[in-house]
């Protein structure tokens, strides 16, 4: 690493930061709907919508009603993905004439978009038409980003509700919070990366004839407004199969520093939309801090991993699988901040990182996608964490525990307990049945621990709703869309659930005022506890998983042997 | 009982019988920590019982110890349970022993204790067991009440006061009482106790309940992770064409499922319930329900009574003020005089104090030579005649409420004294004028006293988050002096039963969890409406009926000790669920190099796993034993914690819960790692494994 390498980490950082806090305010004021400006400016777009629709977005649903609204608008999305990769090569926009997409793969993206997940079993290029990218994926990468941050609003009013059924409007939530914060960021991403050279156009493929005398066929397509949200909505599906390493998804250092600015922008300021509509700032900054900690310290260990590993096999740097535009820093900053966020999106090939890196990439996604994770889906992750932590601390000061001044009881524990652990379960269990599965074992490209790699990077791809691939595993058989699409549902639901009735039950309960017995959330202690307790049960579940994948491969190539 | 019966030989070998006992795999479902572990011993015993008649020492010892690991939690919990059993079967047997006297129109008449109805006064003589329930109406005794406290020490009853409640079943040590039954047979204290400790392991709190949830939760996951580490490991071996299964074998694999549950607090679990409700008992309070104790842990506010909780029951003469031309000690005599026969702690209070300041002794008055007025509620003073050797009246002394003097002197009281008692009054005394033949001599001040270190109790109470309000009858400005002097937080002044009730339900409705302490009749409303509600023993029926927790000693601060036995319950269920879960680092380091070690080796040297056996343990089969063993001893060396409690100090929650962090975390993640490579070290040297 030279001094310009730390100096784009520390710019990153101080970027992430700054914009964060501001940008979470923002979103608060659309979710909450209190701020007269946002009002002013989307307002009439948004009454269009509600007249359209028959909403009143300012009606009250309990929990319940605001499940059934979900899953129904989330059943829709999958359905509508579905049908247009199935009919496609009959619809307009399909000017390279790709023909309908496998059943069981049409079926495995559309879940992988409705999700948020965007683990992606084909090729965009080869596969989608213009029309099914922008109306089935790119209107799910906005909608799938504003579900999650419909739940954690219902969560931040359940929390703090005072002693009312009400959790907010499902279809309100998902309006405000695409008109007035996803649209707007996206249109300025994607108008700062045209400019930078990504693709946004209808034409179809160029057909070029290359120095060396072959004709190459280019892939186009309205790209940029694509990679805009994918980015910011921590979708990560790209609109190339090469995604941010295609030269015409992301083609210079600018568009990466955006991209990948974009990458956690969201999440991060989520937790302070969170704080803001919580009344928790100060918690809200605890919660970042944890989050920035998290990613730093896997960061530097990537770094690390990736800088001594050239040193032992002999070579200047690891840039197999990395582009040369991006050098090794920015690759590894990306492939953690991918992970670390749910979004997915890579510059660089995961299977190509230092055994140790890919490992912490890998360990970012089996924390439950909580280090920033999604658009909202971090932060409600993150309070299902705070909830078992305020638990235990209850229990460690002899006091019932309380959050946000209301009394964490039996139902909370057990919704948290569910949500925190389901995803680690369906990674293991889908791991395993890989393990046992001959057809699954097929699909591995390499032997040793770094095939073991593939595939529990896959299943905790999908069960953490991620979508990043380790690379060299060929998901496109049916043990895996099926399989894969499965885990990606549970991972999703398993935790959007729980989530929901946490609103609902908290939603009823009196606030109680602190006392000096109350412990509070916004402590540094608080923090540390927070962050060992999401690495314990992280640790703890994926130990062994761990160590004879990437641990064993990583301790094999110090020994001189390579996978 | 004291600490040292703890590990009574009886006890612990009732107890040893019934870890065997408890072992019904029905009884053991309850818990599905030990129930998994259970299984797992089961598992492996099959498999070395499938084995034979070749038998491998290593599967032969980790199956052993598996089943110790059962027996130990299962030994936990018949500890606390048999020392619950124990005081339930000594009550018992004392309650039905019992033969009574009983007063029949003056004459005694020996009746079986079980024969008496509320109502029937009995005698008890030294050496007596008090036959029931009951309130002390006649005499005074030292009572050993140790059969239901544990408490050696005789304590004092006597007739007409604060501690005229006796229970049955306690021994009188020295003089005679009469004692009027309180409560039906089969409705005492002791049967009470008797049903609250043998019914302890059956109530689970909900707080319980949920950690419970996290540890059954814990299970399946770990049930689930070396599951599918069995295929991973076969995917591994595959990989490296080795053969690992001489090592990934069933006993290893529940060894180590085994040492990754939370079997620790999964054993102690119930063996805590239990013994926080023995501590409780211990400390003389009896609770209606364990989810009260827990609720204890929690409280916001707390409202005492003023009276006989804050201060001493009654007020005590403390200064003379005399009028202007009068000596303080003329007026300390005619005060001495007037309240010779005032038998009320206030009247006797003014003798001492006259005795003390101004050494006057006490005449005998015959009564030939005085007549004395009694109190009365409408002449609001009481004094004495002094009688000449005619029987004539020759001197009047009198003392009393202001205003009624004020009107005995007509209008002949000094303005100074006026100011005296406003000033008395202000500063939350009473003041008492007295006048001697209808000449104002001055004024006698009556003060409350606060309790001797009811405000360091107080200051204790505000470190743990509990803000104190004093409920008291008095003006606001009297009731203000006391709560400065007390140290309580807030003060209810000239509350009604209604405005107790009225303030409850405002504390209640702004989240605040609300306790009481309370004796009256009066106070039944508000104690039915407070969250914890503990009454005194000596108190009215009523009062003890609405509250749901009943202090034996009736000493209304024993509510620290209260919320300390329900904080110190749920610091000992956390404390140990984190001791637990930290515990699994080392677990991992002993045992995942231990299966792994030779997984993908090659060129004669050890596999890269091998570089995780960073406790260097002896080899794999040493490791895993040493795992297991340790995680079975750690039960059996944390009984005495589970069952005395963590302990609890008073410092705010931050402070607290970093000090149990360090302890209970960082050393649950360090200390493990100490153990294993003593046992292993032990192990090695022994010859016990390969």
């Amino acid at each position: 690493m030279n001094k310009f390498d730390v100096l784009q980490l520390l710019l990153y950082a101080a970027a992430l930061v700054t914009l964060a806090k501001p940008l979470g305010c923002y979103v608060a004021g659309a979710l909450q709907d209190n701020s007269a400006l946002q009002c002013r400016v989307f307002g009439p777009a948004e009454r269009l919508i509600y007249r359209l629709c028959g909403i009143s977005p300012a009606a009250q649903m309990n929990w319940k009603t605001y499940r059934g609204a979900l899953l129904a608008f989330n059943a829709l999305g999958l359905a509508a993905v579905f049908l247009l990769q199935l009919f496609q090569h009959k619809l307009p926009l399909n000017p390279n004439g790709n023909g309908p997409v496998e059943f069981w793969l049409a079926f495995n993206t559309a879940v992988s978009f409705m999700t948020n997940t965007n683990w992606q079993a084909y090729a965009g290029e080869t596969t989608l038409s213009y029309l099914t990218q922008m109306l089935g994926l790119g209107a799910q990468n906005f909608l799938s980003a504003a579900t999650g941050m419909a739940v954690m609003a219902a969560m931040a009013r359940g929390l703090t509700g005072r002693k009312t059924a009400g959790v907010g409007n499902f279809w309100g939530d998902v309006t405000r919070v695409t008109i007035r914060v996803l649209l707007p960021l996206s249109f300025v991403t994607a108008f700062l990366l045209v400019g930078q050279g990504v693709v946004q156009t209808f034409k179809p493929n160029a057909v070029i004839t290359t120095s060396e005398g072959a004709r190459q066929a280019i892939p186009l397509g309205p790209a940029a407004s694509q990679v805009a949200i994918k980015q910011l909505g921590t979708n990560g599906g790209g609109f190339f199969n090469a995604n941010s390493a295609h030269p015409l998804e992301n083609p210079t250092p600018l568009s990466n520093f955006i991209e990948m600015l974009a990458l956690l922008l969201l999440p991060g300021a989520c937790v302070f939309a969170y704080g803001a509509m919580t009344g928790g700032r100060a918690h809200a900054r605890v919660l970042f801090a944890v989050m920035f900690s998290v990613w730093a310290a896997g960061l530097a260990g990537a770094l690390y991993s990736e800088y001594s590993a050239a040193a032992v096999t002999g070579q200047a740097a690891l840039m197999e699988g990395k582009e040369t535009r991006f050098g090794v820093t920015n690759s590894v900053l990306w492939a953690v901040s991918t992970t670390a966020a749910s979004n997915g999106s890579v510059n660089a090939m995961h299977s190509s990182l230092s055994p140790a890196a890919g490992g912490i990439a890998l360990f970012n996604i089996m924390l439950g996608e909580v280090i920033f994770g999604g658009a909202g889906s971090g932060m409600y992750g993150m309070a299902l964490f705070v909830l078992l932590t305020v638990f235990l601390c209850g229990l460690m000061v002899g006091r019932t525990p309380e959050y946000l001044g209301k009394k964490v009881e039996k139902r909370e524990i057990q919704m948290a307990i569910i949500g925190i652990l389901a995803p680690g379960a369906v990674i293991l269990t889908g791991a395993a049945l890989s393990c046992a599965v001959p057809a699954a074992l097929a699909s591995l490209s390499a032997g040793g621990p770094h095939g073991f790699s593939e595939l529990l990077y896959a299943w905790s791809s999908a069960a953490g709703n991620n979508g990043s691939a380790f690379a060299g595993l060929n998901a496109n058989a049916p043990f895996y869309t099926i399989g894969l699409a499965l885990a990606m549902l549970a991972g999703r639901f398993a935790v959007i659930l729980p989530c929901l009735a946490i609103a609902g039950s908290m939603a009823v309960k009196t606030p109680s005022p602190p006392s000096a017995g109350t412990l509070p959330t916004d402590t540094l202690t608080f923090g540390v506890l927070l962050a060992a307790i999401i690495l314990i049960v992280g640790g703890l579940t994926f130990f062994p998983a761990l160590m004879l994948g990437p641990g064993a491969e990583q301790l094999l190539m110090y020994g001189g042997t390579a996978f | 009982m004291t600490t040292n019966s703890f590990w009574s030989r009886e006890l612990a070998g009732k107890a040893a019988l019934q870890a065997f006992v408890k072992l019904n795999p029905v009884t053991l479902s309850r818990s599905p920590v030990m129930f998994v572990t259970l299984i797992g011993a089961a598992m492996v015993t099959l498999d070395v019982l499938a084995g034979l008649p070749r038998v491998s020492g290593f599967e032969a010892q980790i199956a052993l110890w598996l089943w110790v690991t059962v027996l130990f939690a299962n030994f936990a919990e018949a500890m606390a349970e048999g020392h619950g059993k124990a005081r339930a079967e000594s009550l018992r047997r004392s309650r039905v022993e019992i033969m009574a006297r009983r007063l029949d129109g003056g004459a005694e008449k020996k009746v079986p204790a079980s024969c008496l109805r509320k109502g029937d006064a009995v005698v008890c003589s030294a050496g007596d067991l008090i036959p029931g329930d009951g309130e002390v109406i006649e005499g005074i005794a030292s009572v050993d009440e140790s059969a239901i406290t544990g408490e050696s020490a005789p304590v004092i009853r006597e007739s007409g006061g604060d501690r005229s409640a006796v229970t049955g079943g306690t021994k009188v040590l020295s003089d005679r009482i009469v004692v009027r039954i309180t409560a039906e047979p089969g409705k005492s204290f002791v049967d009470r106790m008797i049903a609250l400790i043998e019914n302890a392991n059956r109530q689970r709190t909900p707080n319980e309940i949920a950690l419970s949830l996290v540890l059954s939760a814990l299970t399946l996951l770990f049930l689930l992770a070396v599951s599918s580490l069995k295929l991973f490991a076969d995917y591994g071996a595959a990989a490296a064409g080795q053969d690992l299964s001489g090592l990934v074998t069933v006993p290893v694999l529940v060894s180590l499922l085994v040492c990754l549950i939370p079997t620790t607090i999964g054993g102690l679990l119930s063996a805590i319930g239990i013994a926080g409700m023995d501590r409780l008992v211990q400390r003389n309070v009896i609770a209606k329900s364990g989810r009260a104790v827990e609720a204890a842990g929690d409280i916001d506010v707390l409202m005492l009574d003023k009276t006989g909780t804050i201060t001493l029951g009654n007020r005590m003469a403390s200064a003379f003020v005399p009028a202007p031309g009068v000596s303080e000690r003329e007026l300390a005599e005619a005060a001495q005089l007037a309240s010779l026969a005032d038998e009320t702690p206030e009247g006797r209070s003014i003798v001492v104090l006259a005795k003390t300041r101004f050494d006057l002794r006490a005449r005998e008055l015959h009564p030939h030579e005085a007549r004395f007025i009694p109190f009365s509620a409408n002449t609001q003073f009481s004094g004495v005649e002094l009688l000449n050797a005619g029987r004539e009246p020759v001197r009047r002394i009198l003392k009393g409420s202001v205003a009624a003097i004020k009107a005995e002197c007509a209008g002949r009281f000094p303005p100074e004294l006026e100011a005296a008692q406003a000033e008395i009054a202000n500063s939350g005394g009473t003041p008492l004028a007295v006048i001697d033949n209808g000449r104002a001599l001055g004024i006698v001040q009556l003060k409350d006293i606060v309790k001797g270190g009811i405000k360091e109790r107080f200051a204790q109470l505000r470190k743990m988050g509990i803000k104190t309000v004093m409920i008291t009858g008095d003006n606001p400005l009297t009731a203000a002096a006391i709560a400065a002097e007390a140290g309580v937080d807030d003060f209810m002044a000239q509350a009604t039963p209604e405005s107790k009730l009225a303030r409850i339900r405002a504390e209640q409705a702004a989240g605040r969890l609300v306790a009481m302490t309370g004796d009256g009749t009066n106070d039944a409303p508000a104690l039915a409406q407070a969250d914890v509600a503990v009454t005194m023993n000596t108190g009215t029926q009523a009062a003890r009926e609405a509250g749901n927790m009943v202090d034996l000693d009736s000493n209304p601060t024993k509510l620290i000790e209260i919320v300390e036995t329900g904080k110190q319950l749920l610091m000992t269920r956390g404390s140990l669920t984190t001791f637990s879960i930290a515990n699994d680092v080392s677990k991992y380091f002993a045992i995942i190099p231990a299966l792994f070690c030779s997984l993908y080796a090659a060129g004669g040297h050890a596999g890269p796993l091998a570089a995780l056996n960073i406790m260097r343990l002896h080899s794999p089969q040493s490791a895993i034993l040493s795992a297991v063993i340790f995680n079975a001893l750690v039960i059996i060396s944390l009984i005495p914690l589970a069952l005395r409690g963590v302990k609890y100090v008073a410092v705010d929650a931050q402070a607290l819960l970093r000090r149990n962090m360090l302890i209970y975390g960082l050393g649950g993640i360090l200390a493990p790692f100490a153990g294993i490579k003593l046992l292993d070290v032990i192990i090695t040297a022994a010859g016990l494994v390969r």
